[in-house]
């Protein structure tokens, strides 16, 4: 699938290490693994694993490992917010209490619709802009700083009613 | 204001577009490397300057380049922009807006080292920063800074940008480079140093990105000028990351050794609040807790004097918090912090973390009896000196120092103190 879908990426990713350390491309294949649908697939697991010589097993511990790999489906649109000690001097918490709140989910949880899951996080150096969260999607992660309850719901709204990537 | 060397995009507007890098001395401190130096002379130019490693150790960066191993090739650089030290922003800040000072740098580094390709390790949440990073890269080939024969000289680069995942211990260098072999992000045994055995088993230099950045100006203005900024033993400019309840947070470049008053009052704006400051963490969440005395504001904010304090400078991300918090609760944070970056791979620290947790929420529930607050003493003081990396260290430290120091918020009931 992703090598007949990707061809070229994989090509340029595998470019990007000496060509005797293949399996160093695992990371930018499981970004690419996860483009299609937000997480990566038992299926995907197995292709990254061929293409770079490593047991389906070993590239699932890396996606356990590392916390924007996914292993399971969650909101097209994943909402990160920060909510560690500097942030949460600024009233991080709050800002992600009264999100949910608004969009009637509790924190790590997935809108009834399936476009939004918002989840607390570790800094994300952005500790001087707070409140703040990265909105990450199939193929991407984009900062939004400074907000506020509101600008985050109006960022949703357009999310949901136009799509893109935030 | 002291005169910015890093933070130089705010003083001059162009400075993140190569022409405009260009035009402010961009590329003659690696073109002065390469056509007039031999790597090393690079390398006693860079002790003579005395510049201290940025990413927390403040190791003697020329010192730490005359460690790789002699007459062992390839060799790699790799820049450590893995940035996730809660409060500290800066290193974003470089290579968002000054991508270039920084790049020349990692070129500066790997001729140093002869080096001829060299990663940039990047946090995975600075997606969109690393393909920035990516074009810039390529320009820098277009223009003849990077590629086969640099400059028309004999020597090739290859600067590559990597992503990360999400996992704080992948800043550590030897877990940073197990992740750039496409493993699991957990430290190595030291010795070997990646100066000896790296990246693929090679001599590797592991710098941050700050100090990275330094290397361009002390290449073309020299290591007397840049002694001429910051203390004897610590010179040179810092840029210091305030966050927490300050009126005025972002990032403060100023010469190593302005005290932290200057910091938070002069250029923060003192507290939002307009409360007094309780509680100084110099370091991000893996600081000893400096209270907000007359003694700690005076004190010189470099390697030696913060040290002198009770604490560290570390990566110099300033998290200033006024009278209106509870220590638990800082505590609480600090331990969620460790508890989930913790990579696992050692018992005392992948336990320890868990309990130091449990202890605090434990604590919480009993409205902080005596009992509780010396079993979460004890889990901490069991952990120190067992872990294998600094990490765990890091998670015993504020939990510790904030006990020992501020007892008044660990009495019974302490929440009802005034
Ligand atoms: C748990 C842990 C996290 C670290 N995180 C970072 C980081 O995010 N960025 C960084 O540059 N150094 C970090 N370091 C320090 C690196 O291990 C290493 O000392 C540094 O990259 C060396 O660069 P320097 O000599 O230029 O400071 C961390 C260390 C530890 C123990
Ligand atoms: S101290 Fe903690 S982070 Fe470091 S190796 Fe041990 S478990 Fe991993
Ligand atoms: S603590 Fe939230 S971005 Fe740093």
């Amino acid at each position: 699938m992703l090598r007949e879908k990707y061809p070229q990426e994989i090509e340029r990713i595998l470019a990007i290490y000496p060509p005797d350390q293949r399996r160093s491309a695992v990371m930018p294949l499981l970004y690419l693994a996860q483009r299609e649908s937000g997480y990566v697939t038992r299926q995907a697991m197995e292709e990254v694993a061929g293409l770079i010589g490593l047991e389906p097993t070993q590239v699932g511990s890396l996606v356990g490992f590392y916390t924007l790999y996914h292993d399971e489906p969650g909101g097209t649109y994943r909402i990160q917010v920060c909510t560690d000690l500097p942030c949460a001097l600024r009233g991080a918490e709050a800002f992600a209490e009264d999100l949910c709140r608004n969009l009637g989910i509790r924190l790590g949880e997935t809108t009834a619709d399936g476009s939004v899951t918002v989840e607390a996080v570790m800094c994300l150096a952005g500790c001087d802009r707070a409140p703040l969260f990265q909105l990450q999607t199939a193929d991407g992660i984009h900062y939004h700083e400074n907000q506020t309850v509101q600008s985050a719901l109006e960022l949703i709204e357009h999310l949901r009613r136009d799509g893109g990537r935030g | 204001m002291a005169e910015r060397l890093l933070l130089r995009h705010r003083d001059l507007p162009g400075l993140g577009e190569l022409p405009g890098y260009q035009a402010h001395e961009g590329f003659e401190g690696l073109r002065k490397a390469v056509m007039t130096m031999t790597p090393a002379q690079v390398i006693d130019l860079v002790k003579a300057s005395g510049l201290r490693g940025r990413g927390g150790a403040g190791f003697p960066t020329g010192v730490k380049w005359s460690f790789l191993s002699p007459g062992v090739f390839p060799r790699y650089v790799v820049a450590n922009a893995d940035e996730s030290e809660p409060g500290t922003f800066k290193d974003r800040e470089l290579m968002e807006h000054n991508p270039f000072q920084f790049l020349e740098g990692v070129a500066i580094c790997a001729y140093a080292a002869q080096a001829n390709l060299a990663y940039v390790y990047c946090r995975g949440e600075f997606w969109d920063l690393a393909h920035r990073l990516e074009e810039n890269l390529a320009e820098m080939g277009r223009a003849g800074f990077l590629g086969a024969r640099l400059l028309g000289t004999d020597y090739d680069l290859d600067i590559r940008v990597h992503l990360g995942a999400g996992a704080y211990i992948c800043g550590e260098e030897t877990a940073l480079l197990e992740s750039l072999e496409g493993r699991l992000g957990q430290p190595r045994l030291r010795p070997p140093f990646p100066a000896a055995k790296g990246l693929y088993g090679k001599p590797t230099v592991v710098n941050n990105v700050e100090t990275l950045a330094n290397l361009p100006l002390i290449l073309t203005r020299g290591a007397e000028w840049y002694r001429g900024f910051g203390t004897e033993k610590s010179p040179g400019t810092k840029i210091f990351s305030l966050s927490g309840h300050v009126a005025r947070p972002g990032n403060y470049e100023l010469p190593l050794g302005t005290p932290f008053r200057e910091l938070i009052f002069t250029y923060g704006g003192g507290t939002s609040s307009g409360l007094k400051v309780k509680a100084i963490m110099p370091a991000g969440a893996s600081s000893s807790i400096l209270p907000g005395t007359d003694e700690v504001l005076d004190t010189p904010m470099d390697y030696e004097s913060v040290a002198a304090a009770g604490s560290a400078l570390g990566s110099a991300s300033v998290i200033v918090m006024d009278e209106s918090v509870d220590l638990g609760w800082v505590l609480k944070k600090t331990s969620e912090f460790f508890n989930h970056e913790s990579c696992g791979k050692c018992t005392p620290c992948r336990e320890g973390t868990y309990w130091m947790l449990h202890a605090i929420e434990r604590l919480e529930h009993n409205r902080r009896s005596v009992g509780d607050v010396a079993l979460l003493r004890s889990v901490a003081a069991g952990m120190q000196g067992k872990c294998l990396c600094a990490l765990g260290e890091f998670s015993v430290v504020p939990v510790v120092t904030g006990i020992d120091r501020f007892q008044a918020d660990f009495r019974p009931d302490g929440r009802d103190e005034p």
